[in-house]
């Protein structure tokens, strides 16, 4: 007797096999850790993002696990970090405290500090380079003497706008630790903190897609957002034990920081003034912090009382969506067996049909 | 021996917040408690929120049974069984009488559950209401307030569509007289099984984050109007293994020129039901 997905034990083992065949059948050089880690460092960036679990060597790991199944990745990642102990909130990052790698602005020609390009696909030109093709070993590599930004710290740019309260001012209203959404469920209206943890680990190509949206037609008022400041570089992590009362360091960690400047044409109690939308990531994720500032700025609608019309501005659909381990285990699930279900479907259609045809209905 | 991990997946605080919002569940009958779901090792849309649930209750003297389709060898019951066969190294059974735990998807056994028996469903949408309103916001008051003129409406408008209400799984319910619940997609020949049911229910909705009871000895009543009563499927064919006529039945294309064989969807019961017939 023919019984298809029946029988499923061997089929998983063999299918595992295949899998692990898949990648050795050749009998290429296995791939290290560190040459991941290092030579495909962008992708390794996006999967503790979406993993949202900062280690770049599992990262790396999981990347070789998946084969380069980025999305896989990040799941392996997360399935990780729920087993791990949750042991502190670390206090909030100080990003004017960042050692920079790179900081621009599309809003002033010059700023205090200087614009520092830093490493950035942005001006190279999108040709394939042959010669990667049969690359010498790396270390032929001449090592540039990179100059140091000469400033550590760097205030924020648009800070220069808040003195002539042209900028909405952004306050700490955070009473507790904040909405922890690896812990709680989801809520709605849901709150700022909330919804920059979703973003945060959510869909690099979601998000762009929404944000892309946005400033293409489907969100406020066609505004265009101007690009305040985009840093990435590393700072320090704190944490505060109760038991110590002060804080201690635990670490550094790269991130990539946008902060993006929106209008607000004002209502009854607001002159207008410009709004900011923020973006944070893990690591150099440049592009993923724009949209997320994007995003955020369009969430916001709804606090300044603008029209909700496009669905970048609908908390609902956007945070409910945004997260790939959830998106493509529920999309895949449907590879699943639902015969059970689909003769429910056949039944009816039959009995629908012959009941039509045997002019009952007509 | 050591399975790396601690018993049942989950570290204990998680398995107590997971028990704590069961309880409420099962005090809430058919009321969707919101719980602070985890990530696990197995896709979502593939059972996280039943597997979360059972590794909260399970214990060690537990015997699981894992069912997808109604049978115990489909691909995803085998690997979730083997999930916990890996971190609880528990013993799993095929046999319905014999478990007293069964996770399922989109069945309910046909062999009849006692009060000794726990029956775990994995949930895709734990919201009936959200295909006619899909926003949370929305459908909690929705249900706080009783409101559920829209549910009611749309069966109405499909027997004035179709002669019948053509919901033919995932039929919705009304459990203890209060709250419009999902019974997962279980076709609707299942749903009579869930009023007064002895076992206990647990309902798992690992990516929507939500866990819902309906006790032993609820009553759980499907959607129906007085001059459309609630019906379920019926086959004019038995099954051609054990020849039941009373079991729910999978159609099965047995050559390239389409003809069709009839077997249980229960592969347990339909094994039962031909040795007994012997």
């Amino acid at each position: 007797m023919y019984v298809a997905v029946k029988g499923g034990e061997k089929a998983i083992k063999s299918s595992l096999k295949l899998l692990e065949k898949k990648r050795k059948e050749t009998g290429t050089k296995s791939i290290e850790i560190n040459q991941i880690k290092e030579q495909l460092s962008f992708a390794v960036d996006r999967v503790i993002n979406e993993g949202s679990l900062y280690d770049k060597d599992l990262s790396a790991l999981a990347i070789k696990q998946s084969q380069g199944d980025l999305v896989e990745a990040i799941f392996l990642l997360r399935a990780y970090r729920t087993t791990l102990e949750r042991y502190a909130y670390s206090t909030a990052i100080d990003t004017s405290k960042m050692i920079i790698k790179r900081r621009i602005s599309a809003s002033f020609k010059d700023i205090p500090g200087g614009q520092i390009l830093g490493p950035t696909f942005d001006y190279s030109h999108r040709l394939l380079d042959f010669s990667l093709m049969k690359e010498d070993e790396i270390n032929s590599y001449q090592k540039i003497n990179n100059q140091e930004p000469k400033n550590k710290e760097f205030p924020s740019v648009i800070d220069y706008l808040n003195n002539e309260n042209l900028l909405e001012q952004e306050i700490n209203n955070l009473k507790d630790n904040p909405f922890d959404v690896t812990r709680d469920p989801m809520k709605f209206p849901a709150s700022r903190d909330q919804w920059m943890q979703i973003l945060a680990r959510g869909d690099e190509g979601f998000l762009l897609g929404l944000s892309y949206s946005a400033i293409r037609g489907f969100g406020s008022k066609g505004t265009h957002p101007f690009v305040g400041e985009i840093k990435y570089g590393i700072v320090d992590i704190f944490i505060s034990p109760d038991e110590l009362g002060f804080e201690i360091c635990i670490g550094e960690i790269e991130i990539s920081e946008c902060q993006m400047i929106d209008q607000f044409a004002g209502n009854k109690n607001t002159p207008p003034q410009f709004t900011r939308g923020y973006g944070l990531t893990f690591g150099y994720n440049e592009r993923k912090s724009m949209a997320i500032s994007i995003v955020d700025r369009a969430l916001k609608s709804e606090g300044y009382g603008e029209e909700i019309k496009f669905p970048i501005q609908d908390q609902e659909f956007v945070l409910y969506h945004a997260d790939n381990v959830e998106a493509q285990g529920f999309v895949t699930h449907l590879k699943l067996p639902h015969y059970v279900d689909f003769q429910g479907e056949l039944n009816l259609i039959r009995k629908l049909r012959n009941e039509i045809l045997q002019g009952k209905k007509l | 021996m050591k399975t790396g991990f601690n018993f049942a997946y989950l570290d204990e605080a998680t398995k107590r917040m997971i028990r704590r919002k069961i309880l409420k569940a099962v005090c809430i009958p058919g009321y969707q408690c919101p719980f602070g779901g985890r990530e696990m090792p197995l896709a979502y849309g593939w059972g996280t929120g039943g597997i979360q649930v059972t590794a909260s209750i399970i214990g060690k003297q537990d015997i699981l049974k894992v069912i997808d389709q109604g049978a115990d060898d489909t691909t995803n019951a085998v690997s979730i069984k083997n999930f916990f066969k890996r971190v609880c190294n528990i013993m799993t059974t095929d046999k319905t009488a014999e478990a007293s735990l069964i996770q399922t998807r989109h069945r309910i056994p046909e062999t009849t559950l006692n009060k000794d028996q726990i029956i775990v469903y994995q949930v895709p949408q734990p919201e009936p209401l959200r295909k006619l309103e899909p926003k949370e916001k929305e459908t909690r008051k929705l249900h706080a307030y009783k409101e559920y003129a829209l549910m009611h409406v749309k069966l109405y408008e499909e027997i004035s569509q179709f002669g019948s209400v053509i919901k033919t799984w995932a039929y919705p319910v009304e459990t203890n007289n209060r709250y419009i619940t999902d019974p997962t997609p279980i076709p609707k020949f299942d749903n009579p099984k869930m009023n007064n049911m002895e076992a206990l229910q647990l309902f798992g909705a690992g990516r929507e984050k939500r866990i819902y009871a309906i006790p032993p000895y609820t009553k759980v009543k499907s959607l129906d109007f007085d001059d459309h009563p609630f019906e379920i499927q019926t086959w004019d064919e038995c099954c051609s293994i054990c020849g039941s006529t009373k079991s729910y039945l999978d159609e099965i294309i047995i050559n390239n020129e389409g003809e069709k064989n009839f077997i249980c969807s229960d592969t347990d019961f339909c094994k039962s039901n031909l040795e007994k017939n012997k």
